[in-house]
C-alpha cells in the first residue's frame, strides 16, 4: 500500500475559474503592495543601520526596566523584544535590543554600544551579550541596492534561460509567477511585520528559484504534450500537462515543507524569519506555478507545432559570417 | 535494456566512497581539528612529544579537511572597514611643501615671497601663496618640474602632479593617475599589515579580503568582540621622525607656520613644537627589535630601508646637536638630541619604557603603521555560546527534517522510496565532502540551505518514480518503464534545477558573508542532488533489477 497525496489519473479542470484565480492573485499582490507601501517594511539593522544586542540573563527580562535604562542615553528609536525558543534552557532569557542608527554618524562608533551594555549591566547584573551588531547607515544603503539588484538579476538571468528552452510566452508565464510570489512574501513581511534583513534576501532568491523549478516541470510537459497531441486545444493540453505532474508537485512540496517546518520549530530563533519566507514561498510557489504561470501562458497562446524547425532555431548561430 | 557499463559503475561508486571519505573528519569535529592543530603545530617548528601524540590521533591516511565553521556557528568579530585614502594625499602634499618651498626659494626676484597656506592639505592640496601674482606663470613651471611619472601599469606616461594657479596661490594636487596607483598601494598596504597584526597574536584562520575599491573585511574567529579586533589591529600607529623647533608649555601655544604641538607620551605637562613634514616615516623602517640601551633601560632598536637610510643620514648630519622627536599617533615617545652623523640607517629609540612596552613597540614597528586611519563601517560580534547553541539547534532541525523525508519518501515509493532515501544520504554527505574539500565556510543559513537540499533533492527521484508509474501504465514492461522514466524525465530535472542554479549562483556573486554561505550549500546541493538521482538511484534500481528480474514492479 503506497502512500498517494493524489489519486491517480486526476483531471481536474484548473481553468474553469481561471479568470477568478487571477483576480484574486491580482487583487493579493495590490493589497501587498499597499500594505508596502503604507506600513512599510520593518527593516533589520542591515537596511537602515543602527545596533542590535542579544542579550542572554538567567532572570525574567522586564522590557520596561531594560527600556527606562536605555532610555537615558537618548539614542532615539530603541526595540526591545523578548525572544522565545523551544531550544532556550529554563533559566535562559532572551531579549533583542536594536538601537536605531546614531544622526551623523557613517560609521560605526563603539561608544553606543558601550553606553548600551553599561546601562544593561545595572538592570540585569548577569547580563550577557551574545551577539552584537552593529552596520553603519552607509553600508545599509549600499545593502539595500545590492540585494534589489540581486532580486532583478535574478528574475532577468531566469527570464531569458526559459526564454532560451522553450518559448517567450512560457518565460513571460514563469516570471509573472515570479513577480507575483516575490510581491506577495514582501506583502506579508510587511503585514506581520516581520523582521526584514539581509537573510530575507535570500530566502527570496530561493523562492524564485523554487518556484521556478515548479513552473519549470510543468511547462516542460506542456511543451511535450503540445508535440504529442496535436490537434487538442491548448487548454487541454494545459490541463492535462498539469494534471499528469500534479502528483510530483504535491510530493516535492510535502517533502520540502516536511523540511522546513522541522526548521521552522527547532531551528532556532535566530534564522526563523528566514525559514518562514520560505515555507510562504514554497507554498505560493506552488499555487502560482499552475494558477498564475499556465493561466497566463493560456492567454498568451503558444505556437504549436514543434516538430518543423522554425527558420530561427538551430541556426541561431549559423550564419554570422556567412 | 537497462545497462550500465561497469567503469560507470565503478566511476560512480568511486565518486560517492571518495565523497564520503571527504566527509568523514567532520563526523569527529573536534578530535580531527585538534589532531590538525598539534599537525600544523609540527610543521611550524613546535615538535614535542605532545604534539606528535595529538597528531597521530587521527590517521595520516584519511582525509582531515573540515567544514569551517562560519562566525555566527563559532563566534568571532566581524569588521568592514573603509581606508580614508584621502589620509595618504594630506601626507604626500605635506611632505612635498619642503621641496616646493626649496624649488622656489631661488626665484624670489620675480615670484616674491612664499607662504604655505597649511590649512589646505586637508582637502589634499598643497597652496602656496606667493606675494607677487604677475610671477605665477614662472612659478608654475618650476613646481611642475618637480612632478615624476607615475609609477603603474594603467597610469603609464602620466605625471604624479597636477600644478595649477588660484589667483596668488599656487594649487598643487595628485594627479587622477597618481591617485589611483596611490589607492590601490594604500589599500594593498593596509591589507598586509593588518594580516601581520592579526598574525602576530596567532588566531585560527582569519579572513582579511579587500572588498570594493577602498574596503577591507576582517573577519576573526574566536575572539572576543569587535572591540578587541579594533584594538588589535589599532586604528592609527603611525612612527614619524620629526625636526624639533621648541618647547610649549601647552596644547594651545603659537606653533608657527608649518609646525604643530604635541604632548609628551611620559613627561606630564611637556610639549613640543615639531615641524610639520617628517624627515622620515615609519614606512620606511625594515625591522625593529626589542633591545637594551647602554643604561640596561629597555630599548627598541631599529633598521631603516636605503632610502629611509640616506634620508636619516642626511638630517642627522646636517643638524648634529640639535633635537629630533620620535612620534607615535600624535604622542612624542622621546626627543633625543642628536649626538653625531647616523649612516648605517640604524638607531635605537630609548624612552621610559618596561620590557613589555619596549617589545609591544617593536612589534608595532615591524609590522608597520597603517598607511591611512580605518573609519569601521559594520561590526559584529557573536559570542561562542550563541554559535553553539545555533549548531545544536540545526543538528536537531536537520536530522528531524531528514527523518521525516526519509519515512515520507519511503511511504510514498516503496522499495524505490528506500533507494532514493540511501542516494539522499549519499547526497548530504557528499555537500560536506566537497564543502571540506574546497574548504568552504558554513553559516547557520547554510545549514538552512542543506535543509532545503534535503527537502528539494528528492525533486530528481519524484520526477523519475512519477515518470515510471506513468509509463508503467502503458504496458511496455518494467525494464522498459524504468528506462523511459529516466529518459523522459531527464529534460525536466535539468531545466528545474539550472534555473535554481542560476539563482543560487547570483545569490553567491551578490551576497556576502551568511547569505553567500547559503549559496554555496543550496548550489552544491543541487550538483550533488543531481549526481546522486541520475545516477546513484538509477545504479541501486539497476542492480537490484539484475539480480531478480521482476515480471511487474510497484512504484
Amino acid at each position: 500500500m503506497r502512500l498517494r497525496l493524489v489519486p491517480e489519473n486526476t483531471s481536474w479542470d484548473f481553468f474553469a475559474r481561471s479568470t477568478v484565480w487571477l483576480g484574486i492573485s491580482g487583487l493579493m499582490m495590490v493589497a501587498a503592495m499597499v500594505s508596502f507601501f503604507w506600513q512599510g517594511l520593518n527593516y533589520g539593522i542591515d537596511f537602515r543601520g543602527g545596533t542590535t544586542i542579544r542579550t542572554e540573563s538567567s532572570q525574567a527580562i522586564d522590557v520596561a526596566a531594560y527600556r527606562a535604562a536605555l532610555a537615558e542615553l537618548n539614542f532615539g528609536d530603541v526595540v526591545i523584544s523578548e525572544v522565545f525558543d523551544v531550544n532556550f534552557a529554563e533559566d535562559q532569557h532572551v531579549a533583542m535590543v536594536r538601537i536605531q542608527a546614531q544622526d551623523g554618524q557613517e560609521s560605526v562608533k563603539g561608544d553606543v554600544i558601550d553606553g548600551a551594555r553599561t546601562a544593561l549591566k545595572t538592570v540585569a547584573p548577569d547580563i550577557r551579550f551574545v551577539s552584537v551588531e552593529s552596520v553603519g547607515p552607509k553600508v545599509s544603503g549600499e545593502l539595500i541596492k545590492t540585494a534589489a539588484t540581486a532580486v532583478a538579476l535574478a528574475i532577468a538571468a531566469v527570464l531569458f534561460y526559459i526564454w532560451l528552452r522553450f518559448e517567450w510566452q512560457f518565460a513571460l508565464g514563469a516570471v509573472a509567477a515570479l513577480v507575483h510570489d516575490v510581491v506577495l512574501t514582501i506583502g506579508v513581511f510587511s503585514e506581520l511585520q516581520i523582521r526584514f534583513d539581509l537573510a530575507i534576501i535570500a530566502a527570496l532568491l530561493t523562492i524564485v528559484g523554487y518556484s521556478l523549478n515548479d513552473t519549470v516541470v510543468v511547462f516542460d510537459r506542456v511543451r511535450e504534450n503540445l508535440i504529442k497531441f496535436k490537434s487538442k486545444d491548448l487548454k487541454e493540453v494545459l490541463n492535462l500537462s498539469i494534471n499528469e505532474t500534479l502528483s510530483r508537485t504535491f510530493m516535492t512540496s510535502v517533502t520540502t515543507l516536511l523540511a522546513l517546518i522541522s526548521l521552522y520549530v527547532l531551528g532556532g530563533d535566530v534564522i526563523r524569519g528566514f525559514v518562514f519566507a520560505m515555507i510562504w514561498g514554497v507554498i505560493v510557489g506552488t499555487y502560482s506555478s499552475i494558477f498564475v504561470a499556465s493561466a497566463i501562458l493560456l492567454r498568451l497562446g503558444v505556437k504549436r507545432d514543434w516538430s518543423k524547425p522554425t527558420d530561427t532555431t538551430g541556426n541561431q548561430f549559423g550564419d554570422v559570417d556567412a | 535494456m537497462l545497462q550500465i557499463d561497469l567503469w560507470k559503475r565503478i566511476v560512480i561508486w568511486g565518486t560517492v566512497v571518495i565523497g564520503l571519505a571527504l566527509a568523514l573528519p567532520n563526523a569527529f569535529y573536534t578530535k580531527v581539528e585538534t589532531a590538525n592543530d598539534a599537525a600544523a603545530a609540527i610543521e611550524l617548528g613546535v615538535d614535542t612529544t605532545e604534539n606528535r601524540e595529538i597528531a597521530g590521533t587521527w590517521p595520516s591516511f584519511l582525509p582531515s579537511g573540515l567544514v569551517n565553521l562560519g562566525l555566527d556557528l563559532r563566534g568571532g568579530a566581524h569588521l568592514l572597514a573603509e581606508v580614508k585614502v584621502n589620509d595618504v594625499y594630506e601626507a604626500r602634499m605635506t611632505a612635498l611643501w619642503p621641496d616646493v618651498r626649496d624649488a622656489l626659494r631661488g626665484e624670489r626676484a620675480t615670484i616674491g615671497t612664499i607662504r604655505w597656506n597649511s590649512e589646505a592639505v586637508k582637502n589634499g592640496e598643497l597652496r602656496v601663496q606667493i606675494s607677487k601674482p604677475e610671477g605665477m606663470a614662472q612659478a608654475l613651471t618650476i613646481v611642475r618640474g618637480l612632478a615624476r611619472p607615475v609609477v603603474s601599469l594603467t597610469g603609464a606616461g602620466a605625471t604624479d602632479l597636477q600644478v595649477s594657479g588660484d589667483g596668488n596661490e599656487i594649487v598643487v594636487t595628485l594627479s587622477e593617475a597618481e591617485q589611483q596607483a596611490t589607492d590601490e598601494r594604500t589599500l594593498r598596504q593596509s591589507l598586509e599589515i593588518i594580516r601581520r597584526r592579526i598574525d602576530e597574536v596567532g588566531t585560527r584562520e582569519p579572513t582579511i579580503q579587500r572588498q570594493g575599491v577602498d574596503r577591507i573585511l576582517i573577519q576573526v574567529p574566536g575572539i572576543g568582540s569587535a572591540q578587541e579586533l579594533k584594538d588589535l589591529i589599532g586604528t592609527t600607529a603611525q612612527l614619524t621622525f620629526q625636526p624639533v623647533v621648541g618647547r610649549a608649555g601647552s596644547a594651545d601655544g603659537q606653533a608657527g607656520v608649518g609646525n604643530e604641538i604635541l604632548p609628551s607620551v611620559d613627561e606630564e605637562g611637556v610639549f613640543y613644537i615639531l615641524e610639520k613634514t617628517a624627515v622620515v616615516t615609519g614606512e620606511e623602517l625594515t625591522n625593529a627589535q626589542p633591545t637594551f640601551d647602554q643604561g640596561g633601560r629597555p630599548a627598541v632598536n631599529f633598521t631603516f630601508n636605503p632610502t629611509g637610510a640616506r634620508k636619516f643620514g642626511n638630517y642627522t648630519a646636517e643638524n648634529i646637536g640639535s633635537p629630533f622627536a620620535i612620534v607615535l599617533d600624535g604622542e612624542v615617545i622621546s626627543a633625543p638630541v642628536i649626538q653625531s652623523h647616523i649612516p648605517g640607517g640604524s638607531g635605537i629609540i630609548t624612552g621610559r619604557f618596561s620590557v613589555e612596552e619596549s617589545t609591544n613597540l617593536a612589534v608595532l614597528l615591524r609590522a608597520g603603521a597603517l598607511p591611512a586611519q580605518l573609519e569601521f563601517l559594520e561590526e559584529r560580534t557573536i559570542g561562542p555560546e550563541l554559535g553553539q547553541d545555533s549548531i545544536d539547534a540545526g543538528k536537531i532541525a536537520t536530522s528531524v527534517a531528514f527523518a521525516a523525508v526519509l519515512i515520507f519518501m519511503a511511504l510514498s515509493y516503496g522499495r524505490f522510496g528506500i533507494y532514493a532515501n540511501i542516494a539522499l544520504t549519499i547526497n548530504v554527505g557528499l555537500i560536506f565532502g566537497v564543502l571540506s574539500l574546497i574548504g568552504a565556510t558554513l553559516t547557520l543559513p547554510g545549514i538552512a540551505g542543506i535543509v532545503l537540499t534535503v527537502g528539494m533533492a528528492v525533486d530528481a527521484n519524484v520526477l523519475v518514480f512519477e515518470r515510471i508509474r506513468e509509463e508503467l501504465k502503458t504496458a511496455k514492461g518494467p525494464a522498459r518503464a524504468i528506462e523511459l522514466g529516466y529518459e523522459k524525465a531527464l529534460s525536466a530535472i535539468i531545466d528545474a534545477n539550472i534555473t535554481t542554479f542560476i539563482t543560487a549562483v547570483i545569490l553567491y556573486v551578490m551576497g556576502s558573508g551568511p547569505v553567500r554561505g547559503f549559496a554555496i550549500t543550496l548550489g552544491l546541493g543541487i550538483l550533488t542532488s543531481v549526481f546522486t538521482a541520475i545516477f546513484v538511484t538509477r545504479l541501486l534500481i539497476v542492480m537490484w533489477f539484475e539480480k531478480r528480474r521482476p515480471k511487474k514492479i510497484e512504484v
